[in-house]
């Protein structure tokens, strides 16, 4: 994971020096008194070496301290602090929704393998697959929102089950799409373990279904699921970047975007280097739970 | 060997997903080659007398808040997105067969920092990433095709190294080496040949997922930039009146649905006829 | 002991529906298994001995149609519920299988294994499940049996895995067990062990057992009567020792004379020519007349009927009384 974070860290580095009208006009913006380029003058170096201003770089980065937005007028930390837990649970719902919703449809699809249950389900999911988000999120929002009027429009509410209330198209949006990506995998990690030797043994033992189901294959089956899921972070992430941007929610997905817009290159910066940290912390917060639910991976 | 593969796909009957998807990017094909003849009305003529009418007769698809005639739209604008899918997937399989394929036969430190780089492109969203490079150098379409090429080739590097790697364990290649043969021959007569066709496969399965990225970007104003028809941008068009005139959103979204599942059937049609894995 | 048979399969039929039309697994075999014998199922691969095995608890595929007869102490097992095979499958007839590292649940331990049976089947106290797991794991030979209930599948080593199998396959207490090649996946000096054990186990539990393998060395050292199966049909059956002497079945004849040891010292090998015959079209007549070098033309026209050769042997050839002996010596 550092070096991971290491190398990420010197790109991110990398772009900001290189950036057209140098580092200087991209921190501070058109906003640049002598007072203000004095100041990062000093406090990132830009006088010294490269590999000074690195040094400061990652100093100031451990630090919290990724510089100032120039569209809000904040440190970029505090203005990622605040829609960072937007997001993840936005993130979070959309992922329990989409199992919930992918793992009885892929037993199902299992269960009938090659007759039409299993056919309508991976259809439904491949035409789920080639729609984009935006898509179905629109399609959401002109169904429930503007036909049906039993869900807001965008935004964020201010207690908190208001902001479930506002969340459940976003999530329900960000669901549908990440389970057609999960579908394909979970259909296949499911038949691979009922179709596997335990599972008859289990059987032949006199096992109720119910047992059979739940203790062998579901148990098995979570396993997979936990690391299908881990394989999709990414995609999970840059649904969400979307999702944010047609529901307007909050959250850091849209702050990306709205920064790209408007150059705010200390935010953009801030982002890339949360970002990276906060998959690879999922990543490996995969690996540990997938660590403690199967037995056979070395403690 | 490419002999075997025309034979096999004529000797058995076309499977009905293939078939479909076959006449989506057809149809995807046609809209974009000769929109003209297709189109009823001018994509950009304005007609105040049809302001967000809803579909009808005259305007199959509805008509937008110009009052230009969506069907005609998104018929023009299929011929952006069709560019999209091929200059989008163009540049990454070329420039990723040859990295990889030089990784996997030659390894060593070229192997080394193939993985590594792969690792942490895998790491990231990669719309998170193609947004950020398009933020640097700008919106637009060449822009996006240039953001896609630079992290895009992974993948097909990926895939290629894999390939190549399995390949080079079997034991033709042994043979061929026994015989004499140089590695540039192994290379290009024998080996490429046999990794081709899951490329191949791949190619036509991510030229489904570069629609879905291009229409993305669009939306988002990153991609395509108005006046210029691409689908995402006529959702964008649309979406400030998804109340009033839902089928300004609905169907060019239709389309990329259509356009989408057309090549990723396809994609599929060939794994099985090529006997590829996916 | 009594002469019941406590299995009776009489003309069992297994089709199996495949996407090329139907495939005949099993065609019309009869067996019967005595209390307390054990019985070898011995044929190549394919001829369908571990479909008779599933077909007899039923664990077939749902594309599965299954004909004939099958008589478990006196029920009709075929014409059974679902809720009543599922009370006789573990209590009744257990079933081991080959390969233990798959027919073992790798998330659960080996004394949830054994525990849940004991619960499925009526066994009520945690105390009393636990200690019947440890006694079980006792009597098939697992050294220290209180510390192996923690212990997961891949931390047993082969031979004990199989060992694992077998009590939890005997939690239930079963009358007859089917064993399907449950020693082909080990090692030689293994394999022997595990045999010994199945023996043991028969004859202290009283238990049955229907073993199938394709290795007749197998056969020869631990079953009482064998069958000998072919391309989903029964050729022969015999008592051990009857069919090693002198085989009364064409391709009996061919299968001993092809294993290692069934010629002179350092005379060739003599496979036996052709193939097996696809199960897609079952043959009219005998299915191995074709590779038959004892044929005549009746084999081919029709199939020969089993012909009763004594008590306990039969056998389906018309070339049953003009075999040669099989051994050079």
């Amino acid at each position: 994971m550092v070096p991971t974070l290491l190398s990420i860290g010197v790109i991110v580095f990398a772009l900001t020096r290189f950036l057209p009208g140098g580092p200087i006009a991209a921190l501070l913006g058109d906003k640049a008194t002598d007072e203000a380029i004095a100041r990062i003058t000093a406090q990132y170096g830009f006088d010294k070496p490269l590999i000074i201003q690195f040094w400061k770089f990652i100093n100031l980065a451990l630090h919290g301290d990724l510089g100032e937005s120039i569209a809000y007028r904040m440190p970029a930390m505090r203005l990622i602090g605040d829609r960072l837990p937007v997001t993840l649970t936005l993130t979070g719902l959309a992922v329990l929704i989409a199992l919930a919703f992918a793992i009885p449809l892929a037993m199902v699809a299992a269960s009938h393998q090659n007759r039409w249950p299993d056919f309508l389900i991976r259809g439904l999911f491949q035409i789920g697959l080639s729609s984009p988000i935006f898509y179905v999120g629109l399609l959401l929002l002109t169904v429930f929102a503007a036909g049906w009027r039993l869900f807001p429009v965008g935004g964020y509410g201010d207690t908190l089950p208001e902001k479930f209330y506002h969340l459940v198209l976003p999530a329900l949006t960000l669901a549908l799409s990440l389970s057609a990506v999960l579908m394909r995998s979970l259909r296949g990690a499911i038949l691979a373990i009922m179709n596997a030797e335990f599972v008859d043994f289990a059987r032949a033992k006199g096992l109720p279904p119910s047992s059979v189901l739940v203790r062998h294959i579901l148990r098995n089956a979570v396993i997979s699921t936990v690391t299908i899921v881990g394989l999709h972070i990414g995609e999970l992430l840059g649904g969400a970047v979307i999702t944010e941007t047609v529901f307007a929610v909050p959250g850091v997905g849209r702050l990306m975007v709205d920064s790209i817009f408007a150059r705010d290159y200390p935010v953009i910066q801030a982002l890339t280097l949360c970002l990276a940290l906060l998959v690879s912390l999922t990543f490996l917060a995969t690996d540990l739970l997938h660590m403690a639910l199967d037995p056979r991976i070395a403690r | 060997m490419s002999g075997a593969k025309a034979s096999r796909l004529s000797a058995t009957a076309i499977p009905a997903p293939l078939l479909i998807g076959a006449v989506f990017v057809t149809l995807m094909f046609a809209c974009a080659a000769a929109p003209g003849l297709l189109a009823p009305y001018d994509p950009v003529a304005f007609d105040y007398s049809a302001l967000l009418k809803p579909p009808s007769f005259a305007h199959p698809f509805g008509a937008d808040n110009f009052g230009r005639d969506i069907l005609s739209r998104t018929i023009y604008a299929a011929r952006i997105d069709c560019q999209i899918a091929f200059f989008s997937t163009l540049a990454p399989l070329v420039i990723g067969s040859l990295i990889g394929l030089a990784a996997a036969y030659f390894g060593g430190w070229l192997d080394i920092l193939l993985g590594r780089v792969i690792d942490l492109v895998l790491t990231f969203p990669f719309l998170v990433i193609v947004i950020a490079i398009v933020a640097v150098l700008g919106p637009g379409l060449v822009n996006m095709y240039v953001a896609v090429s630079i992290v895009g080739w992974v993948f097909y590097a990926r895939l290629m190294r894999g390939e190549v790697l399995v390949q080079k364990q079997l034991d033709y290649v042994g043979a061929a080496r026994v015989l004499g043969y140089g590695s540039a021959r192994i290379l290009f007569r024998h080996i490429l040949p046999n990794a081709a066709r899951p490329l191949l496969v791949y190619w036509v399965t991510d030229m489904a997922l570069k629609i879905l990225l291009g229409s993305s970007l669009g939306y988002l104003g990153l991609g395509a930039q108005p006046p210029e028809a691409e689908w995402g941008v006529l959702i964008a068009d649309g979406k400030n009146f998804f109340t009033q005139a839902w089928w300004m959103t609905f169907f060019p979204g239709a389309a990329i649905v259509v356009a989408g599942l057309g090549f990723s059937l396809v994609g599929d049609g060939l794994a099985d006829a090529l006997d590829v894995k996916r | 002991m009594s002469l019941a048979p406590i299995l009776s399969v009489k003309d069992l039929d297994v089709v199996f529906a495949t996407p090329r039309g139907p495939l005949q697994a099993i065609d019309g075999v009869t067996l019967d298994v005595r209390p307390g014998e054990i019985l070898g199922l011995v044929g190549e691969s394919g001829s369908g001995k571990s479909v008779t095995l599933r077909a007899i608890l039923r664990l077939l595929r749902g594309n599965a149609k299954i004909g004939g007869q099958i008589v478990f102490r006196g029920e009709h097992l075929i014409l059974a519920t679902e809720r009543r095979m599922q009370q006789l499958r573990g209590a009744s007839i257990g079933m081991i299988f080959q390969e233990p590292m798959t027919a073992l649940n790798p998330v659960l331990t080996i004394g949830m294994q054994i525990e849940e049976t004991l619960a499925a089947h009526g066994l009520r106290e945690a105390k009393a499940r636990r200690s019947r797991a440890i006694e079980l794991l006792h009597q098939v030979g697992l050294p220290s049996p209180q510390d192996r209930l923690g212990g997961y599948p891949h931390e047993f080593s082969g031979g004990m895995r199989q060992r694992a199998m077998i009590a939890i396959a005997l939690a239930a207490s079963p009358s007859l067990l089917l064993a399907d090649e449950p020693t082909t996946a080990l090692d030689v000096t293994i394999q022997d062990q595990i045999l010994k054990l199945l023996k043991r186990l028969t004859t202290e539990l009283g238990m049955a057992m229907i073993l199938v393998t394709h290795d007749l060395g197998v056969v020869a050292e631990t079953c009482d009567r064998v069958s000998v199966m072919y391309a989903g049909r029964v050729a022969e059956t015999a008592p051990v020792d009857v069919l090693f002497a002198a085989p009364r079945h064409a391709y009996t004849h061919a299968l001993l004379r092809s294993a290692p040891g069934g010629g002179a010292p350092r005379a060739m090998l003599t496979p036996i020519a052709g193939q097996p015959p696809q199960l897609q079209a079952p043959a009219q007549g005998c299915a191995f007349a074709p590779r038959c070098e004892y044929s005549e033309a009746r084999c081919l026209e029709g199939r020969p009927p089993m012909f009763a050769l004594g008590p306990d042997q039969a056998s389906a050839c018309h070339a049953r009384d003009r075999l040669p002996p099989w051994r050079a010596s």
